[in-house]
Formats: structure tokens, C-alpha cells, sequence
């Protein structure tokens, strides 16, 4: 059996913080999990969750306080694992007097390919990332949505098994968000494991196999998007519109206008009182759609109970 | 041996001439220009003295000014600016990165003074005179700037692994200073009766460079020739010294957490 793409087992990362007086504060704590070959694997939490500590110790920039973890059975320890990865960092910065073309062809030389190779690597991937006509650009001249673009190129010039990407729609606009999550389902489509972190819930909704929430530095649930908010409804959705000149009955007063139309969100027991009363008055029933906890429901309900006990633990020791 | 420093090396090279370090070459021109004629004016027959220890003087200065301040920023600058983190996420060991940025600040350092030295020739032949066979230890004070400048590129890079670069600025002039002057503080350390201040004065003769050796540009601008065991010495002095200063600041900068 193959080894999983990525396993991290009780990784721990503790910083020294204050002047004089050093203390260690907590930054990931005792993280357990596992990412399977081919799996899009988002990694969810607020701003100071650990996820950029995740991905710093996964790559090798600092080093774990105690833990372990593996690349595709390589330990992170060795530089024959930097192989298997590409990694796009948060907010990436690059030597900004090279060109896009240099940049790349100066990374895909790391990889040890040939001169004809690595030029047609360098084009193939300026392409991919609609950098092309930017190319001959020196990176100081960049927007930070271009800078994203050649970051993420980078990443994944030499083909790499497992991508690393955090926060990669970082900076882009719509159009340049649409093409990262394109690039990730044809990594995934090349059978590649991409492990992001992302605050953006809708992005790893709709790109990740599986998804894992981290808050406080500590893992709060791994599972399919689907699994970890449960297929419990929640509610059902109303959308109806009123016949020109008709008043709200006062029955439907929780309606919400949306312009011409009324979204109205019921609990499922009172679906079908509300749908006689909608109608008593002749109204036109446009949807009627379950209601579902999201992702960001989970989220924010994970992340607000991680906080309620930080303040309480806060409180305590004062 | 790995490609691996080879490519950091070439684009810290390319770094630097984009960055217009070696405008740097265009004012020392202008001095050899300027004092080339002024030399032939006012010298009389000492214009090929007052030449060689103007020009070589000014390579090992200039040099030096590049050494300590690009030098300080070879680490500090990519871990600042993170360029380091994607290129550490490449197939590179930390070592490599270091010895890279090295050998890329040499090649900087190399042809910035064979530029300089075309220019004191050129300098040398304006003030009319055929060149001499003499003229040719001209190269090997030349050579001895560049492991001088060798050794303190590798305690400014030694330096920049773990500190800032106004820090480590002042540690490598300090102790390019003090092994300038090592001689001389073994010596005053032997005049005195406290054992102590004797022990520590050769302690520090031994641990410091010692760049006094390194300069023979006086000795050169009299015609007068090097000795080829100071060659070897020198060399061997430099390569070894460059050696384990690297090697520390590999080991130092193989622990870094970088923030």
C-alpha cells in the first residue's frame, strides 16, 4: 500500500514571545491528520489559527517543537521530499528585478531539466497562468494579483505530487479567482494532492474533497465539506411574488422583499400552513428550496465556541 | 557536487548588477582618470608609486564597502523580504542556499576589482611608462585584496544569518578592524605583566583574521616582489578561515526558524 500523500502526527510548534522575560505561546497544537494521493485537502480557520504555521513546518522553513510529519513517506526533514512539492506561500514576494520568464526559468532550474525543457516549462506554465504577455515584465512591476499568478506558477512548474498552497486566491480578482480554482481541479484532475488554506468558505466548498477547520491551533474537525455540517435541513426557502397592488398579509410579515419578489425562511414543520396561506392571497410560488447548514455555519459556530473558551480561559487567569 | 549553489550564486550575481552595484566601477574611473592627470603634473618619478597605492587602495576599500554591505544583507534581505520561502520549498539544502549566496557575492567582488584593475593599468600606461616585469606583483596584491575581501564576505554573511545588518555591519568591521591590528594587540598583550590580558590579547590573535598579512601594496608599489610562500600561506590562510566561518554560519543558519 502507498504511503499518504501527506501525514502529520502530533505536530506541536511553540514561539518564544516577550523581550526579557521569553514565554512560549502555543501556535499549533498536537495536530493529527491525514491527506490521501489526489485529494483536494482545504484548511480552514480564522486569521492566528496555525494554518501558516501548518504549512511553514510542512515545508521545511521552521522547524517543529515536537511532532512529526511526512511527504509521500519522506520525512519533512529531508530535502529529497522538496521534490514531491511546490509550495505558494501567503502574500508571495519575489526577487523583483527578474523577470516573470527569468523567475520561473531560475526556479525550474532547481529541478535540473534541460535548457530546451525548462523553456518550454517556462512558457507552458507563463500560459497557463495568463502571464504570456507580461513575461519580459520586471516583478516590480507586478499587481499583487500578478505576483499571486507567478507565485502559483512556481508552484507547480516541475510538476509536483503534493501542491502547497496557502491562501492562494489571496489578492485576485473574480476572474483571477476562477482561474486558481480551475488550475486546482486540473491539478486534481492530474491525479496531484493539494493541500490549501483558504478563509474563503465558498472556495473550499466547492474545490475540496475534504476540508479540516483549525482554531486557536488546535484541529476542531476534518471531513467532506457535506459530512462536517451535516445534511440535517435546517429550514426551507419561500420565494414568491404577489399579485401588482396586493399587500403582505400580516401572517407573512417575516417576508423579505427582494425587489418585486418575497424570500420568506420557514421551519419545515410550517411549510405547508405558509403555502396555504401564500395561497389564500394568490401569490406566485417561484422556489421552494431546503435550507442547509453551510460550511461558514460550521465555521463560525467551530470558531465562536474556540473563542468563548480562549475569553473564558482569559478570565479565569485574571 | 550539486548544481544547486551554482544557480543561487548566478542570480545573486545578476542581483547585484541590476541593482547598479557595479556603478560603483564608474567613480572609481573617474578617480583614476583624475588622478592619473593630476599625477603627471605634479609627481616627479614617483607617478607609478603614487598610482599603484592609490588604485589598489581604493580596490581594497571599495571592495571592502561592497563585501561588509551587500554581505549583511545576503540572508537578512531574503528572509525580510521572503523570496527565501519559495525557494527553500525547492530541492535545496540550507547550506547550499548559503554557499551560493557566497561564491554569488565573490563573482560580484571578482569582476568589480578586474575592472578596477584594468583601470589602474590603463591609469599606470597613461602616466608614461612601458609596463615592467616588476609590474606583475601589481596582480598578486590584487589577488591578496580578493582574499581578504573573501574572508570578510564571510563573516558578513556569517553575521547576517542571525543578526540585523546594521548589527552585523559593525561586527564585521569591528573585527576586520581588529585583525588589521592583531599584531599589534598580541604584541601590546606580551608587553604587559598580567598574565590574563596576555592570554586573551593571543586568544584574539588567533581568532580573528589576520588581515594584515593580506596587505602588500605598499611592498608592491616599491617594485618590490611578494614571496611565493605568502601566496600559499595567504590562500590556504584564506580558504581554510572562509571554510569554517561558512560552516558555522551554515550550521547557525540550518536552525533558523524563519518567521
Amino acid at each position: 500500500m502507498s504511503a499518504p500523500a501527506i501525514e502529520i502526527t502530533g505536530l506541536t510548534k511553540d514561539y518564544p514571545v516577550g523581550f526579557w522575560r521569553k514565554r512560549m505561546r502555543r501556535s499549533l497544537d498536537n495536530l493529527t491528520l491525514q491527506v490521501e494521493e489526489g485529494e483536494v485537502f482545504g484548511f480552514l480557520g480564522p486569521n492566528g489559527a496555525g494554518k501558516t504555521t501548518t504549512l511553514k513546518l510542512l515545508t521545511g522553513l521552521i522547524f517543529p517543537t515536537s511532532g512529526t510529519a511526512r511527504v509521500r513517506g519522506r520525512s519533512i526533514d529531508d530535502v529529497r521530499m522538496h521534490r514531491d512539492i511546490g509550495y505558494l506561500p501567503e502574500q508571495p514576494y519575489f526577487y523583483d528585478y527578474l523577470t516573470a520568464r527569468e523567475l520561473l526559468d531560475y526556479y525550474a532550474r532547481f529541478s535540473n531539466y534541460s535548457a530546451t525543457e525548462r523553456r518550454a516549462r517556462v512558457e507552458r506554465f507563463l500560459e497557463l497562468v495568463g502571464l504570456t504577455s507580461a513575461g519580459n515584465v520586471q516583478l516590480r512591476k507586478f499587481s499583487k494579483g500578478m505576483l499571486q499568478r507567478a507565485g502559483i506558477a512556481q508552484a507547480i512548474l516541475h510538476d509536483p505530487p503534493v501542491v502547497f498552497l496557502d491562501e492562494p486566491m489571496s489578492g485576485l480578482d473574480p476572474i483571477g479567482r476562477r482561474e486558481v480554482r480551475d488550475i486546482i481541479h486540473d491539478l486534481k484532475r492530474q491525479g496531484r494532492t493539494v493541500f490549501f488554506s483558504t478563509h474563503i468558505l465558498s472556495d473550499a466548498e466547492m474545490l475540496c474533497d475534504r476540508v479540516a477547520v483549525l482554531a486557536g491551533g488546535k484541529l476542531q474537525g476534518v471531513g467532506a465539506p457535506n459530512e462536517i455540517v451535516s445534511v440535517e435541513i435546517s429550514g426551507m426557502e419561500i420565494l414568491f411574488e404577489l399579485r401588482e397592488g396586493e399587500p403582505l398579509p400580516q401572517a407573512l410579515a417575516k417576508a423579505v422583499a427582494i425587489g418585486p419578489r418575497y424570500r420568506l425562511e420557514v421551519p419545515e414543520s410550517e411549510l405547508y400552513y405558509t403555502l396555504d396561506r401564500l395561497r389564500g392571497c394568490e401569490a406566485r410560488i417561484l422556489s421552494i428550496t431546503p435550507v442547509r447548514p453551510t460550511l461558514e455555519d460550521y465555521f463560525i459556530r467551530i470558531v465562536g465556541r474556540e473563542q468563548t473558551a480562549v475569553h473564558a480561559v482569559e478570565g479565569m487567569a485574571r | 557536487m550539486s548544481a544547486m549553489p551554482g544557480v543561487v550564486a548566478v542570480n545573486t550575481f545578476r542581483e547585484a548588477v541590476r541593482d547598479r552595484v557595479l556603478y560603483n566601477l564608474v567613480l572609481f574611473a573617474l578617480m583614476m582618470i583624475g588622478a592619473a592627470i593630476l599625477v603627471g603634473q605634479i609627481s616627479l618619478g614617483i607617478e607609478r608609486l603614487v598610482i599603484i597605492n592609490l588604485g589598489l587602495s581604493a580596490i581594497s576599500i571599495f571592495g571592502l564597502v561592497m563585501a561588509v554591505f551587500i554581505g549583511v544583507g545576503l540572508v537578512y534581505k531574503e528572509i525580510e523580504k521572503r523570496t527565501l520561502y519559495t525557494l527553500l520549498a525547492k530541492p535545496i539544502r540550507r547550506s547550499e542556499f548559503l554557499v551560493g549566496k557566497y561564491g554569488g557575492l565573490l563573482l560580484t567582488l571578482l569582476v568589480n576589482t578586474s575592472f578596477m584593475t584594468l583601470g589602474v593599468g590603463v591609469a599606470l600606461y597613461y602616466v608614461g611608462r612601458p609596463f615592467v616585469r616588476a609590474d606583475a606583483w601589481i596582480l598578486v596584491a590584487v589577488y591578496f585584496i580578493l582574499l581578504e575581501l573573501a574572508l570578510v564576505t564571510a563573516l558578513a554573511l556569517f553575521f547576517s544569518c542571525f543578526s540585523s545588518p546594521m548589527l552585523s555591519a559593525l561586527f564585521t568591521l569591528g573585527i576586520y578592524v581588529t585583525g588589521i591590528f592583531a599584531s599589534d594587540i598580541r604584541g601590546f598583550g606580551e608587553f604587559t605583566n598580567n598574565e590574563a590580558l596576555k592570554t586573551a590579547t593571543t586568544v584574539l590573535y588567533y581568532l580573528v583574521p589576520n588581515f594584515h598579512n593580506f596587505n602588500v601594496i605598499s611592498a608592491v608599489a616599491h617594485g618590490e616582489a611578494v614571496p611565493v610562500a605568502l601566496i600559499w600561506q595567504n590562500t590556504l590562510y584564506a580558504v581554510v578561515y572562509a571554510g569554517v566561518v561558512l560552516i558555522a554560519a551554515s550550521a547557525v543558519f540550518s536552525r533558523r526558524n524563519l518567521k
